[in-house]
């Protein structure tokens, strides 16, 4: 498995004019900026569409602005909040100067998404079998069935593989990733 | 490290659904729109012709020039022609 670029590899790729590493950093991101607008700012879907594009747009015109290049998260974190606020801002007329229009409990939501995204990157790093399974019942929601159905399995197989996938990230995640007989041990078959 | 259940890594998987596919392809693009807005400008500076059939109609003095735009190219184009 080729190793995913870190970052700093990623934005240093994209200020040399890299498409395919433009298309790696929107992939990588476009669930947390997307969380961020309708999770912690429930945004609706045009103007989580539109804070969507911005952000990306802005970053696309500004890398070059970015000071440290391993800080993507934060300045992508940062760009999104600023823009879900500004069109909260632009959507309510009324509001008082000075009031805030931040939905309660976002800084939470942000810290438990930046831990969410710290999981993902770990399941990246997994076989792509078992990232496929564990996206598809826990971030897409789908069911046994329908991904029995996609991926040709039984029920009972899918739901099996499911938890054995689930170790294997949390060993992911607890460094015993890096040990190839732990993840031998995963007993994918 | 931080050490985490199962179920906790599991709530965690399920909080970063994925955005609509149409979403990401259009931000995936954004270079390749970059550079089409960049074409245009530069060939309106250089055509006087096809300036004033942007300014005229803008989709229409696209399309026959063989551009497919959406709403944000076309939007974009707007803009940059404003600021020139």
């Amino acid at each position: 498995m080729q190793p995913a670029l870190t970052d700093a590899e990623l934005v240093a790729r994209c200020r040399e004019g890299d498409d395919d590493c433009w298309r790696e950093l929107v992939d990588r991101y476009s669930r947390y900026v997307y969380a961020i607008s309708v999770q912690a700012f429930r945004l609706g879907e045009q103007d989580a569409d539109d804070v969507f594009q911005e952000v990306f747009a802005r970053a696309y015109e500004h890398l070059d602005r970015l000071r440290d290049d391993t800080a993507l998260r934060p300045w992508l974190a940062q760009l999104t909040r600023r823009l879900c606020i500004d069109t909260l801002r632009s959507g309510s007329r009324e509001q008082p100067a000075g009031d805030s229009v931040e939905p309660d409990g976002v800084d939470d939501l942000i810290e438990q998404l930046d831990e969410a995204l710290t999981v993902h990157e770990a399941l990246r790093k997994l076989p792509g079998h078992c990232a496929e399974i564990l996206d598809r019942f826990f971030a897409r929601d789908e069911s046994y069935r329908t991904i029995g159905t996609a991926l040709e399995l039984p029920s009972g197989t899918v739901a099996s593989r499911i938890s054995r996938c689930l170790t294997r990230l949390r060993g992911e995640l607890e460094g015993e990733g890096r040990n190839p007989a732990a993840a031998q041990s995963g007993g994918w078959r | 490290m931080t050490t985490r259940d199962e179920e906790r890594i599991a709530a965690l998987l399920g909080l970063l659904k994925p955005a609509p596919e149409a979403w990401v392809k259009a931000a995936q693009e954004l270079p390749l729109a970059s550079r089409t807005l960049d074409d245009i400008v530069d060939k309106a500076r250089a055509d006087i012709e096809f300036r004033r059939a942007l300014i005229a109609d803008l989709e229409a003095a696209l399309a026959s020039e063989g551009y497919e735009p959406d709403a944000q190219m076309l939007d974009a184009v707007r803009r940059r022609l404003d600021s020139e």
